[in-house]
């Protein structure tokens, strides 16, 4: 039998009134504006752009003030929106080493060429609460001092003389690039698609993977090659030109880590690479990136898999969050008809077990008789 | 800086001044438009859309390539009455923006259109952009550790 189930809908309509008012908060506390969050809240803005794969600030401002501030929230609302925009280009790969930097540095070369740039990190602040924060200050004006050349080169490479650290060579220019907007994950996953999909994953989740390889879990034994920080420029091939145009700058964080690797049958000892890459300022995630994107080379360069970090379908098949969410949160709908026929189910299983305690009960008495 | 600079003169002029109509603000551009003697008429190709582009970069960055995640950006198409075209492409949303560059960028295939254009809006753009860049290099510059070695007594 069917029956159909109505009268949910003044309930929520209501609900998203009550949701309307409680995001606004006490309304004798100013409203925040777009373009405040935007630049008062910009890691938060960074990472729902890098999570929800769309680099807009104020797209990503506007749905961190829509979701409240909660950041999966927000993701989920950008990659819905993204679905309603068409695909108008391809770039050409970003060149990370021409980054007009913010930050630049790293912990295995200490005398690198340019030199080591703190930029405005949360580092070496001491982690107490600024309460002078409460109170509306003056403008802070940042000091001045020197300046940077145009191009800073990529260290891991400049310093590898001797050959000792993998290099990352380009594919052939013809090759497909995997792009999971467009195709199911698939396993064996490319670097190239293990890298999309490390890029879009969840921070807390890359998080915990990456620092389970440090404690063990994954024979790795890291360094800080080098992390910037920076805008780098973008450009496309315009059809209507046959040439292609810088049409703009985007902020993001790379980080290059360098692992001790012991050698192979096939391979002398040497160190190997993993790299993460993300939109903004987002050094944690870009390092626990290339963590985790070492981690899963471990086939490719024939490591036992041994931990959960280097097992690719288990890593990339949770590793995104609107998806994660998506079904753990769809536990809420209501399952009313699915837990009735569960019911049942016990039900009966308990009325079996009871006949047959019964019975085997009754054949013992008569047994004993 | 452009990675892709055409070795011919006259695309690699149009590749300088579309990067730095790309960069320039709604304001400064309409600014400009109004600041022309005769205001130019035009026509759409191409309608004004929004839409999006796949960032690519390279594993280790120089490696293989892999798709990073999307960008907003706009684009327009328009031709002048002479039927010369030019094309606007700009990060983000704003659709306006795209339109009036590829206007700025029409009107300046005619050679003397194109001086005229470059003292108005292209030059101060490249100049605002070098003195943004510069002033922001000088305050990570004055990040830079100078590491300096205690020398110890033991020996």
């Amino acid at each position: 039998m069917y029956v159909a189930v109505k009268g949910g809908e003044a309930a929520i309509g209501n609900a998203h009134q009550l949701l309307a008012e409680d995001r606004r908060g006490n309304p004798d506390v100013p409203e925040l504006s777009v373009a405040q969050i935007r630049e008062q809240m910009s890691y938060g803005v960074d990472r729902v752009m890098t999570e929800g794969s769309v680099y807009d600030p104020d797209l990503a401002a506007l749905a961190l003030k829509q979701a409240r501030g909660d950041q999966v929230e927000a993701i989920f609302l950008l990659r819905a929106y993204r679905t309603t925009l068409p695909r108008l280009a391809v770039t050409r790969p970003i060149d990370t080493a021409a980054m007009q930097v913010s930050r630049r540095i790293s912990s295995c070369f200490k005398d690198m060429p340019g030199g080591q740039l703190l930029g405005p990190t949360f580092d070496y602040t001491h982690r107490l609460l600024d309460f002078a924060l409460e109170a509306e200050g003056a403008v802070p004006q940042a000091e001045g001092k020197g300046s940077l050349s145009d191009s800073l080169p990529q260290v891991v490479d400049l310093l590898n003389a001797e050959g000792l650290i993998e290099r990352e060579l380009p594919d052939a220019e013809d090759a497909p690039v995997g792009d999971l907007t467009r195709e199911p994950l698939m396993f064996p996953a490319g670097r190239d698609v293990r890298l999309q999909n490390l890029a879009r994953a969840d921070e807390g989740y890359l998080l915990a993977l990456g620092y389970s390889t440090q404690r063990g879990y994954a024979k790795s034994h890291p360094f800080v090659g080098e992390i910037r920080s920076g805008a780098v420029a973008v450009e496309i091939d315009i059809p209507e030109l046959g040439f292609a145009v810088d049409i703009g700058d985007i902020t993001v964080t790379e980080c290059q880590m360098i692992n001790q690797f012991k050698g192979s049958k096939t391979e002398a000892p040497k160190f190997t690479r993993g790299y993460g890459l993300a939109f903004g300022f987002a050094e944690r995630k870009a390092m626990a990136m290339s963590l985790v994107d070492r981690a899963l080379r471990a086939e490719e360069l024939g490591e036992d898999i041994t931990a959960p970090a280097q097992d690719a379908e288990f890593v990339l098949y949770h590793a995104d969050n609107v998806e994660a969410s998506g079904f753990v949160q769809h536990l809420k709908l209501p399952h009313h008809v699915d837990f009735q026929a569960e019911l049942t189910l016990v039900r009966t299983m308990r009325a079996e077990i009871a006949t047959a305690q019964a019975e085997s009960e009754a054949e013992l008495a008569e047994a004993a008789q | 800086m452009p990675a892709q600079v055409s070795s011919d003169p006259n695309i690699a002029a149009r590749q300088r001044r579309l990067r730095l109509l790309a960069r320039a603000d709604r304001a400064t551009l309409e600014a400009a438009l109004a600041a022309l003697p005769s205001p130019p008429a035009w026509r759409r190709l191409k309608q004004p859309e929004t839409g999006l582009a796949m960032v690519r970069a390279r594993a280790g960055g120089a490696g293989q390539r892999f798709n990073l995640g999307e960008m907003t950006l706009s684009r327009c198409v328009v031709a002048l009455q002479d039927g010369v075209m030019g094309v606007g492409y700009v990060q983000g949303r704003d659709q306006r923006r795209a339109e009036l560059v590829a206007v700025f960028d029409a009107l300046s295939q005619d050679t003397t259109e194109a001086g005229r254009i470059e003292q108005l809006l292209i030059a101060p753009v490249e100049r605002r952009l070098a003195e943004a860049r510069q002033q922001r290099a000088a305050k990570v510059a004055a990040t830079k550790v100078d590491f300096f070695t205690l020398v110890r007594g033991e020996d």
